[in-house]
């Protein structure tokens, strides 16, 4: 089932001629009205005429989540703000947040692309759509929103949090599909479990999970307690918010939705561009957008594309799922360290919960590793050598992952914040602590 | 003749057990005997109440995590020697003790002594065969 079968299953040079079109529109525009890019185009010695194929694309300048900062807020915008009917806008942890405007097109396009994401996942005009992630600045809720509106879905604009409130609408209204990010969708099945609602009595068929980082083993337990297909979206706020890539019903890899943003990906360090297959920093080439249209902006996440079809019959091409970002590596005694490391250690260990948090810290000269995790209600005991035995077990296969010994400390439920929006996975004391 | 004894997890910050005592009193619950065992970051409070079942529900909804233990409470007599008769019977037949702890009875000579063993069932055979009295639920809350 697709959503726009001409567009996701069009044929490969087709697409390309059209890209091509598209990218050369597209730079022309911003190198006529943004004034950043025209610097750093001129900087780089490229004028827009020189955009002759796709494979010219590696002669644009990148665009980093610095840059956004430097033209906080409206510096980067390809129009004036009269023509920009909205504002959305990224948490920003550190530093100013990242500000991106859509035009009346841009926020058609959007729910265009989102009605193509929740098509992936089978959604027709028959399905309720459950949305609970955040709305407002966050461009999880109103995305969502958007596109199951425009398939003509019944949308429960729920948001996040209010828990059993989310479940309680669940059994009442027949959801059927359920979009959040993956560790809210972990939270909800424990207040169902709490309040004794086993989802084998709920209509969930599919669910729609994004907005942060969620190995394969997450995704076992989701669809295992949630009773549900998972499906993996993929967006950021920079390119659109949610609608930039989506898996389909194969579950083998998201579909970019290359027609509107050109995927590359390239080395992290030299950025160089990397061949299909090989493993690298994605970037991201708006091609048709109108207010905020980045080149070559630079996710930070790593991932690789997919060679060969999909079994869907999209042409799409498909990228892996997202693991990590390359912002978020540790560098731990000289080890790099990747969050999903020790998420993979405690999806594959029955007593812990995937519920966890990393805190960096210098003591002395050493940096210390320290992961605070919580008990399975099921494996919790009343004897503490039994508790301290999870704990020694989970410190070995940490070590046995990365190659460090982790304090592992832990933690009661709840403990580690679970917010409706992303986690804090890692605090890493030794940047907070200096000026 | 187990009894149900709650096992709850907490972490070692100040306050935590006091908000414990607090849950427990605001769901009318009467606290019969505890125990707590700590490590450096986390204890595990242990404790005996009237009506387990209504005190591990307050607690759950409240995000503690709990879990029934089943133990043993039996009784001695309230004087020297008392809880060391109780040890020398489980010891003669080779049965080891997890954890005790003990209270004594307000209308009686006797104490109570928890304990927790690997096989219950053994052990209370053993107790009883040598005329010890170990005390059910029922006469837990109606003490």
């Amino acid at each position: 089932m697709y959503w726009n079968e001409t567009e996701e299953c069009q044929p490969t040079e087709q697409l390309r001629r059209r890209q091509t079109e598209n990218l050369q529109k597209t730079v022309a525009r911003v190198y006529e009205r943004v004034p950043f890019y025209r610097r750093r185009m001129e900087d780089q010695g490229v004028a827009p005429a020189e955009i002759r194929s796709l494979e010219d694309i590696r002669l644009l300048p990148f665009t980093t989540k610095d840059d956004m900062r430097e033209g906080y807020p409206f510096g980067l915008f390809a129009v004036p703000l009269t023509e920009v009917v909205r504002i959305h806008s990224s948490s920003g942890t550190t530093g100013k947040p990242v500000v991106a405007g859509y035009t009346r097109a841009d926020i058609a396009l959007w729910a265009h692309l989102m009605a193509r994401t929740f098509g992936c996942g089978e959604v027709t005009a028959r399905d309720i759509v459950q949305v609970a992630y955040g709305y407002g600045l966050f461009t999880g809720g109103l995305g969502a929103h958007y596109g199951a509106e425009l398939i003509g879905a019944t949308v429960i604009p729920m948001s996040g949090g209010n828990n059993k409130r989310q479940i309680m609408l669940m059994q009442d209204f027949g959801t059927t599909a359920l979009a959040c990010t993956p560790s809210y969708a972990l939270a909800l099945a424990e207040t169902a479990a709490e309040m004794g609602v086993s989802f084998d009595a709920l209509k969930l068929r599919v669910g729609f999970f994004g907005a942060e980082p969620w190995p394969e083993e997450m995704r076992t337990a989701i669809e295992q307690r949630l009773r549900l297909k998972a499906i993996d979206i993929y967006g950021l706020t920079e390119v659109i918010g949610p609608g930039v890539a989506s898996e389909c019903m194969e579950q083998k890899g998201l579909h970019v939705f290359e027609d509107h943003f050109y995927p590359e990906i390239i080395h992290p360090d030299t950025g160089e561009p990397l061949p299909d297959g090989e493993r690298g920093e994605m970037v991201f080439t708006c091609l048709t957008k109108e207010a905020f249209p980045l080149l070559r902006f630079r996710t930070r996440d790593i991932t690789r594309l997919i060679p060969g079809r999909c079994a869907c019959g999209r042409t799409l091409r498909r990228m892996e799922k997202v693991s990590d970002r390359s912002d978020d590596m540790l560098i731990i005694r000289g080890v790099n360290v990747f969050p999903s490391q020790i998420e993979n250690v405690l999806l594959s260990i029955e007593e812990a919960e995937p519920h966890f948090q990393i805190i960096v810290r210098r003591e002395g000269p050493l940096d210390e590793l320290e992961v605070l995790f919580e008990v399975d209600e099921a494996h919790f005991s009343d004897e503490v050598k039994a508790l301290q035995a999870i704990e020694r077990k989970v410190a070995d296969e940490i070590e046995s992952a990365i190659g460090l010994r982790a304090v592992v400390r832990l933690v009661e439920p709840k403990t580690i914040e679970r917010s409706m929006g992303k986690r804090r996975r890692v605090i890493d004391l030794r940047k907070e602590s200096k000026p | 003749m187990k009894i149900t004894q709650l096992s709850i997890f907490l972490e070692n910050t100040a306050g935590r057990l006091r908000e414990v005592t607090g849950i427990l009193r605001d769901a009318g619950i009467n606290i019969r005997a505890l125990s707590l065992a700590e490590t450096s970051d986390f204890g595990i409070l242990r404790v005996i109440v009237n009506d387990p079942q209504k005190a591990m529900q307050a607690l759950r909804q409240q995000h503690f995590t709990v879990r029934e233990t089943p133990i043993l409470a039996v009784e001695v007599p309230d004087r020297p020697g008392g809880l060391h008769s109780l040890l020398e019977a489980l010891a003669d037949e080779g049965i080891n003790i997890e954890y005790v702890y003990g209270f004594v009875e307000k209308r009686s000579d006797n104490a109570l002594i928890v304990i927790r063993v690997e096989d219950p069932d053994r052990a209370i055979t053993v107790l009883q065969a040598k005329g010890f009295q170990v005390v059910g639920n029922q006469e837990i809350s109606s003490l």
